[in-house]
């Protein structure tokens, strides 16, 4: 490299000069660089939590949604937020299980052969696959046959986390350390006793944790319930399993484009639950995650 | 792995010398099919969009023929060529891609040669938060705070280049704040945090003997960075890039909201445009027959694209990890 001039003093101490210079030029562009980066989120942060929290209230959690027109104070988003709830709890027990028992194929019985490695492959690659493409997908099979549903939302969202959940457990799985095995094998365990009484406990805090980070990405997905939940209720449909629905981030799409005031405003206290939720699905990620870590020193 | 594959084969022979009832010997068998059969659910979802999507969309491909790569969309005279669209997710995206790769790997250099660990830890929570701030909250801050600021901006821009060529038809005065700029530089915030963790991940697989060799020559860190780090870890970033530019061509919500809807070809940066998703999501309440189908079609496309760009970039990034575990 061109790197290496050669001839150098002795001194230990940082080279003087132009490459001094230079050296400090790039520590500060990396500097900058992460600077550029929260810049915007804090902004952000900032514009939500400033105009969302003046509209929050119990009553704007739970009151339905008024008609655009109405003041900032009229009104709620209660539906939304049932719906979010409900959507991404169905979408949850949806694709949590099938995740962790793909991840057990891929780890347990795949075992590195072919399959498992084109399965991991092929998880990683849906995980980049847009999620607006899961709700085109759901429409096409689902909603053309029964309907715009809670339910189909669900299917569309789990279909998104699923490739997550996989992922992040069978990244657990391989921290499991093979002696547990190996001893339960060794008392005459079956193999679905040992991954369920022994493996999968072993790894239970990593698998809880990747768990909730793919719920909370989940819960703020708005493109994948345009085409199976509709939206654009004003009263709560509390069945998931049939009719339209509506959640927080289709409400906060609806109003962003929306001229009054009112909406707008309902749109920044959404977009402040909306963040809301995923702070505290993340914090609990890291919860488990620390208490795990302690328990394992 | 191969002490876990014995222990497989010896179980089931186990159950019936214990004396026990057939019962667990099948329970055991079915745990094992659920499992694959979780498992193989990835290359079923994967088959059935790609199927089904295009059965949806097969009349806009019967009708238009190679039409569908026509210039003009408009559903009111029944024309729905996707050239437009195309165009825009490559403008978008490119835009994207230009901002967020040198910031971010600016911050994976940072965090992997720079700062002591105790510091990179927060560093990247604070990364990662870029994530977790839901693309419609994005889209919402973009549409109402960001591109009305940022219009200012490109109208003190477009007064600047006037008269001058290129820079005139790049950065010409702007039409409103939403544009493929705005766009562009939305998507790029939320592509960073992605396009920053699997470089710092790329980079962080250098071994240490290497960089200390570099520093024990007197190299400087920037020196050892070029002359280390970055022959070693270009092809991963290279993988991590192209992960970011899925990510920036797929992304719906945000981009539907600041790009200002307009399907045209321009090189003004600056004017509204429209991207394929976000086509997809603004008109298909409305669409019916052909239209809805020309806007499946374009999904179909869509993941066609997503799907090339992610193999590609994921074969790259494994390629390399391989590499690194062999040196």
């Amino acid at each position: 490299m061109a790197v290496l001039t050669g001839q150098q003093s002795p001194d230990l101490q940082e080279p003087a000069g132009w490459r001094r210079t230079k050296n400090r030029i790039a520590t500060i562009l990396m500097w900058l660089s992460f600077v550029l980066a929260i810049v915007p989120l804090i902004f952000v942060l900032y514009t939500v939590i400033a105009k969302g929290i003046s509209v929050i209230s119990w009553q704007f959690l739970t009151s339905p949604i008024p008609p655009s027109v109405l003041p900032a104070d009229a009104g709620g988003v209660g539906p939304a937020v049932l719906g979010t709830l409900e959507i991404t709890a169905l979408a949850t027990v949806i694709a949590v299980p099938l995740g962790i028992l793909g991840a057990v194929y891929l780890h347990e019985y795949g075992g590195g052969n072919w399959l498992s490695r084109f399965i991991g492959f092929m998880a990683d690659v849906m995980t980049g696959v847009p999620s607006i493409i899961m709700g085109l997908f759901i429409f096409s099979i689902w909603v053309l046959k029964f309907g715009f549903s809670g339910l189909a939302g669900a299917f569309a969202l789990g279909a998104l986390m699923l490739p997550i959940v996989i992922r992040s457990t069978d990244e657990m799985l391989k921290l499991v350390p093979d002696t547990l095995r190996e001893g339960s094998y060794a008392l005459g365990a079956s193999k679905s006793r040992v991954t369920l009484t022994v493996v999968l406990p072993a790894g239970a805090a990593g698998i809880v944790s990747g768990a909730l980070l793919a719920v909370a990405r989940a819960a703020g997905e708005t493109a994948p319930l345009l085409f199976t939940i509709l939206g654009g209720l004003s009263t709560a449909n509390p069945n998931p399993f049939s009719g339209a629905n509506i959640a927080l981030p289709m409400l906060i799409f609806q109003n962003a484009s929306s001229p009054y005031p009112g909406a707008q405003a309902r749109g920044w206290g959404s977009a402040l639950t909306l963040i809301a939720i995923a702070f505290i699905l993340m914090i609990a990620a890291r919860f488990v995650t620390a208490r795990y870590a302690r328990y394992q020193r | 792995m191969s002490t876990a594959t014995q222990a497989d084969q010896a179980a089931p022979g186990s159950v019936p010398a214990r004396g026990l009832t057939a019962g667990p010997g099948l329970g055991d068998r079915g745990f094992r099919w659920l499992a694959l059969g979780s498992g193989l659910l990835v290359l079923v979802i994967l088959v059935l969009i790609a199927i089904s999507t295009s059965q949806q969309a097969a009349s806009w491909f019967s009708t238009e023929g190679w039409g569908i790569f026509g210039t003009v969309w408009d559903p009111a005279a029944n024309k729905f060529g996707a050239t437009p669209f195309i165009y825009g997710t490559a403008v978008t995206g490119v835009i994207a891609l230009v901002m967020a790769v040198p910031v971010s790997i600016g911050i994976a250099l940072l965090l992997t040669e720079v700062v002591p660990f105790r510091i990179a830890r927060p560093i990247v929570y604070v990364v990662d938060l870029l994530a977790v701030v839901p693309s419609v909250v994005w889209g919402l801050w973009g549409i109402l705070v960001f591109a009305p600021w940022i219009q200012h901006i490109y109208a003190d821009i477009g007064s600047a280049v006037t008269g001058i060529p290129v820079l005139e038809n790049l950065f010409g005065p702007p039409t409103s704040g939403a544009s493929f700029f705005t766009a562009g530089i939305i998507l790029a915030f939320m592509i960073t945090p992605i396009v920053t963790s699997l470089s710092r991940e790329v980079i962080a697989t250098v071994p240490a003997v290497d960089r200390e060799g570099a520093y024990a020559l007197g190299a400087t860190r920037v020196e050892m960075i070029r002359g280390v780090v970055w022959p070693h870890s270009q092809g991963g970033v290279v993988g991590a890039v192209l992960l970011g530019l899925g990510r920036a061509m797929g992304e719906t919500i945000a981009a539907a909201l600041v790009i200002g809807s307009s399907p045209t070809i321009t090189s003004h940066l600056f004017s509204t445009g429209y991207n394929m998703p976000s086509v997809i999501a603004n008109q298909f309440g409305e669409a019916t027959g052909v239209f809805r189908s020309a806007l499946l079609g374009l999904g179909v496309l869509l993941f066609a694209f997503t799907i090339i760009v992610n193999v590609i970039a994921r074969a790259i990034v494994e390629r390399s990890a391989r590499r690194a575990r062999g040196a």
